[in-house]
């Protein structure tokens, strides 16, 4: 067992570094340390989090796919219940929030909420089974077990919460301009809410609150999860100090875990329904 | 914990699966979710129908039944009329046969006391003539006597 062999604080510096591909020094390669990935630049790839990222979401679509192609209007049985359920209450929240057409919303609402709930989910899988499996087999193919960082939830990865929150940034100012216009989006920033004398602190303001949108978006799935995830590795430490500790480390795991379901569910809710938020005001004409 | 181009990876992939779900998941899920719901309300105002035509069903029902026990009451009513009425008509007819039989056998019996009594009648008077004429041929003659003689047959 490699990662045993670790000292606390590269164990936990070992969890927290992404496999990353890019550029070292003129070729491309996977990173070695955490010290090659950050001097990769902005042209590398966190692999583990693109694929856990894709592999969630295409458990995701196929499941509900599957079920889309089965849905009868008769009595539903229990899958086809379950999935119903999600739909009905991401369609509730869609209409309690959302007061305009627009088809893309409802689904996009839909694939926020399971989507990161699914990669946060991956939080609550012993945080030591996939990458242990990782490290053997990249071992078992005559790698380095040390440098296989393999982190497996996504969403503690502050590319993928950027990255969705940037798309969503995209979509509300696409939406803006659409519905309000180029003129009225910008006269809105220009002129609101201390009218023309005032447009330095009104640009400060509006500008502030838009770019806060998704900042906040974000920096909040991240940094829940990053915290969830820290809590684990430090709970999995216990684990090799002394029995008396690891009993105790379990319990506390435990304990963790299930509060855990809670925060990832809740952060999941919250994503959602502030990009439905968004997308609303993003319609509205008048502010 | 560097930012990289998983960001951009991330953006497409989101773009791509919404656009996906759009197109794929969501319609077919809720057209049967709305087409569901359409049905249950039919059925539920299909229910509501149902229980309002029992209900008028079962008034019928109990009208038909007070209906044809008043009927029943009636024809037994009138067969027990009927049955005395004809009880009546037989004793009656039983009474009069009774008294033609009666009627009928005074009058025979009528009939043979004033035969027998003309019999009597004529038999006696013959005798008494046979007497009369025992006695009386002598002194008297028949041919004389003739019209006394069948006075007296007469009002014998």
């Amino acid at each position: 067992m490699s990662v045993e062999t670790l000292t606390t604080s590269e164990y936990i510096k070992h969890h927290l570094t992404n496999l990353t591909y890019g550029q070292i020094d003129g070729h491309w390669g996977f990173a070695h340390t955490a010290e090659q990935a950050s001097s990769m630049g902005f042209w590398s790839i966190n692999v583990d989090s693109m694929f856990w990222s894709l592999a969630t979401v295409l458990i995701f679509f196929f499941v509900f796919r599957v079920a889309g192609k089965k849905a009868t209007t008769g009595v539903p049985t229990g899958f086809q219940n379950f999935i119903e359920m999600v739909i009905e209450f991401v369609d509730n929240s869609v209409r309690d929030s959302f007061n305009y057409q627009n088809k893309l919303v409802a689904p996009m609402a839909l694939s926020i909420f399971v989507w990161i709930f699914l990669m946060n989910f991956m939080d609550l899988i012993p945080i030591d089974w996939l990458p242990q499996i990782a490290a053997l087999s990249v071992e078992a193919m005559g790698g380095d077990p040390h440098s296989a960082f393999f982190k497996v939830v996504p969403s503690t990865d502050p590319n993928i919460t950027f990255g969705m929150a940037i798309s969503i940034f995209i979509l509300i100012l696409y939406y803006s301009i659409k519905h309000k216009g180029l003129g009225g989006f910008l006269s809105e920033l220009a002129f609101h809410p201390f009218g023309k004398w005032g447009l330095p602190a009104n640009l400060l303001l509006e500008g502030v609150s838009l770019i806060a949108k998704p900042i906040s978006l974000a920096l909040r799935l991240f940094g829940n999860m990053y915290a969830g995830e820290i809590i684990f590795i430090l709970i999995a430490t216990m684990y090799s100090a002394h029995i008396g500790f690891g009993i105790f480390g379990g319990i506390l795991q435990v304990v963790w875990a299930l509060f855990h379901v809670l925060i990832i569910t809740l952060q999941a809710y919250i994503f959602m329904v502030l990009t439905i938020v968004y997308m609303d005001m993003a319609h509205q004409k008048d502010h | 914990m560097n930012i990289n181009a998983t960001l951009i990876g991330q953006s497409i992939a989101f773009f791509i699966f919404i656009y996906l779900v759009k197109q794929y998941v969501w319609p077919p899920l809720i057209a049967a979710m709305e087409e569901r719901q359409k049905r249950i309300e039919v059925g539920l105002l299909a229910a509501e129908r149902g229980l309002s035509e029992q209900a008028e069903a079962e008034q019928r029902a109990q009208e038909l039944i007070s209906q044809s026990k008043d009927q029943a009451a009636e024809i037994i009513a009138n067969a027990s009329k009927q049955a005395s009425n004809m009880v009546e008509e037989a004793k009656d007819v039983a009474i009069q046969a009774a008294d033609k039989v009666k009627s009928a056998a005074s009058a025979e019996l009528e009939q043979d006391t004033t035969r027998v009594r003309n019999e009597l009648q004529e038999r006696v008077s013959a005798l008494v003539m046979q007497g009369v004429n025992a006695v009386l041929s002598k002194e008297v003659d028949s041919k004389t006597h003739k019209d006394m003689l069948s006075k007296l047959s007469q009002t014998l």
